[in-house]
């Protein structure tokens, strides 16, 4: 099998999961990397390092800042003249355009969100969650080239071998620009929580602490958003310790308390962590849909009842408030921070 | 502005979904409009208010679907059309986009399609990419905001990504899909409610868009419900927090995940 993988990055920043992406292309066979941008000697390296068999790359000022249709064109192209058999991607905000794109051009078909890829021959048979988690689905491509996006953390990630370098193949650019980047902001957090390892998440719960007084002068709406910072600033602080992420529960974004980037669950981010932590989330169907991929997960709810515990391995019944602060306090003495 | 709203008829958020005979089963749960295209129409009329324009609601689903047309009209839109086929049974996201685009050129003279980030369902998020691939338009993805600039005859967003926001545009016709900071779908009014429920909903066959099915590249050969989880909680107590904390962080260092 001849496998191409796109390596996504964002201003030389590789997403993780792309060489889980390669990774999983070396176990089927050839594999070659694919990576567009400018200036990405870096990355060229660190594919090589991670086991690319030949690395193509399109480094060009036309490819500074990701725009659909060049990069969805120049892979096309590209990927025309090489005739592979997978065109692999890891699944991210840009990969999921690309990938749409290249399959119209290259006129075959994109299989989304893999959590597991198999060859019989030469067919794959992919899996992938749907209604975000609650069925699992096999799918097929009679298309060719198979195009494939891989959920991240889904997949091992191959150690990066220093010794291993390579030479760099150019890739013919096609500039055919239709949108202007007018600039970047970070207004909010930037939050990335499928590639984290440990989320520590909110609910509506955190606004909840009885034994804090708002400011004067607060009516009722803003007293309740004042309370809900402090409550995941404890929850932040947590996540910060155990050196995760910060995810809340759609009632938390809805009232307001966190923007949604950070939401996990149905409508929110399907995440994968080894370890999730709910405080004050008692666990609607959507929520557990979305965490049911995570190793171990940790309730903390003063609801005994909360359907959160009948998927959690550890729980805490009690007051988050108090439970969260005293576990970031034991997590800092026993890892030493 | 003419601006199409593209939405899609699910199986309500709170279903329990399974897998039956091969087929996916929902039980008594009703269809709604799918809760992110809520946010396609929320965006679509958000821009008909600062251009002056129209809303056109545009739906591939059965008869059925025409609930879901008809929530997007009770919300403001101003008419709806629902494309309905027995040989779109088994569509997939390919062949969806290829009807989508063929019904939004058949529509004429549209300046702006929005989608909605991804559907309740399938959940790939690669529709409206394939939909502006086929159309040849620009494709902003992932807004959280939307600017007509009339005199500069371009239309800006901001994109809410992984890292952060960037700020693209483009010139129309172009195709955004939208992320839920383009703000709350407003409620249907009372006069939407009966506008809608008398509203007569043209339905297009393959025949009126001029074009004949396509052919489904991804097929699924399996649906499975995932292995449940077989999960008795430990519940961790103790004489006060402190002591409470000490065991669950032991217990959690022991599963080594950090």
């Amino acid at each position: 099998m001849k496998t191409l993988v796109y390596i996504d990055h964002f201003k030389g920043e590789v997403q993780p999961a792309s060489w889980e992406a390669l990774g999983l292309g070396k176990s089927l066979g050839a594999a070659s990397a694919l990576i567009l941008g400018s200036g990405v000697d870096a990355i060229a390296k660190s594919a090589f390092e991670h086991g690319a068999d030949e690395v193509f790359v399109a480094d060009d000022t036309a490819l500074t800042d990701y725009r659909a249709e060049p990069f969805a064109s120049t892979l096309s192209a590209f990927a025309s003249s090489q005739s592979p058999d997978l065109i692999l991607f890891p699944t991210t905000a840009r990969t999921r355009e690309l990938a749409a794109m290249s399959a119209i051009d290259l006129n075959t078909g994109v299989l989304t969100d893999l959590i597991g890829l198999e060859a019989n021959g030469d067919e794959i048979i992919a899996t992938r969650p749907i209604y975000e988690g609650k069925l699992v689905e096999k799918i097929v491509c009679s298309g060719k080239p198979v195009i494939a996006t891989t959920r991240a953390r889904a997949f091992p990630k191959p150690e990066a071998d220093t010794s291993k370098s390579g030479t760099t193949t150019k890739v013919e650019v096609k500039a055919d620009a239709l949108t202007t980047v007018e600039g970047y902001s970070t207004s909010e957090s930037a939050v990335n929580l499928g590639d984290a390892g440990v989320i520590v998440s909110g609910g509506r719960g955190v606004s909840n602490n009885p034994s804090l007084q708002p400011p004067a002068g607060m009516d009722d709406k803003q007293a309740e958003l004042w309370r809900a910072q402090q409550g995941f600033a404890l929850v932040t602080e947590l996540a910060q310790v155990l050196g995760g992420a910060v995810g809340a529960s759609r009632a938390a974004v809805d009232a307001g308390y966190i923007p949604y980037s950070n939401q996990v669950g149905q409508t929110g981010k399907v995440v994968a962590p080894d370890l999730y932590i709910a405080c004050g989330i008692s666990g609607a169907i959507q929520h557990l849909a979305g965490i049911r991929a995570a190793k171990i997960v940790v309730a903390i709810n003063k609801d005994s009842d909360a359907p959160i515990f009948k998927v959690a391995r550890y729980g805490v019944v009690g007051d988050l408030f108090v439970i969260v602060p005293a576990l970031t306090e034991a997590f800092k003495k026993k890892l030493g921070k | 502005m003419k601006i199409i709203a593209c939405i899609k008829q699910v199986p309500d958020s709170e279903a329990k979904v399974k897998a039956e005979g091969g087929k996916v089963s929902w039980g008594e749960a009703t269809l709604v409009i799918n809760p992110f295209d809520e946010y396609a129409v929320e965006g679509a009329l958000q821009q008909k208010e600062a251009t002056s324009g129209t809303v056109t609601a545009l739906c591939i689903g059965p008869e059925s679907a025409k609930e879901a047309l008809k929530h997007a009209l009770a919300m403001g839109a101003d008419d709806a059309i629902l494309v309905s086929d027995p040989a779109l049974n088994e569509l997939d996201t390919v062949g969806a986009a290829r009807i989508l685009a063929a019904a939004i050129q058949k529509i004429g003279g549209v300046d702006m399609v929005v989608f909605g980030r991804q559907t309740l369902d399938n959940g790939a998020g690669i529709t409206p990419a394939q939909t502006a691939r086929v159309l040849g338009w620009p494709m902003l993805g992932l807004a959280g905001q939307i600017k007509v600039h009339a005199a500069a005859g371009s239309v800006a967003v901001e994109r809410v990504i992984e890292e952060g926001r960037q700020n693209v545009s483009a010139k129309p016709p172009i195709v955004i899909s939208v992320v839920q900071s383009i703000g709350e779908p407003r409620y249907p009014s009372f006069m939407g409610i009966r506008k809608a429920s008398k509203a007569n909903i043209p339905v297009w066959s393959l025949s009126d868009l001029g074009v004949s099915a396509p052919q489904s590249i991804v097929k699924r050969t399996e649906l499975m419900s995932p292995p449940a989880r077989e999960m008795t909680v430990d519940i961790i107590t103790g004489e006060n927090p402190a002591e409470i904390a000490d065991k669950l962080a032991d217990k959690i260092l022991t599963e080594k995940v950090l």
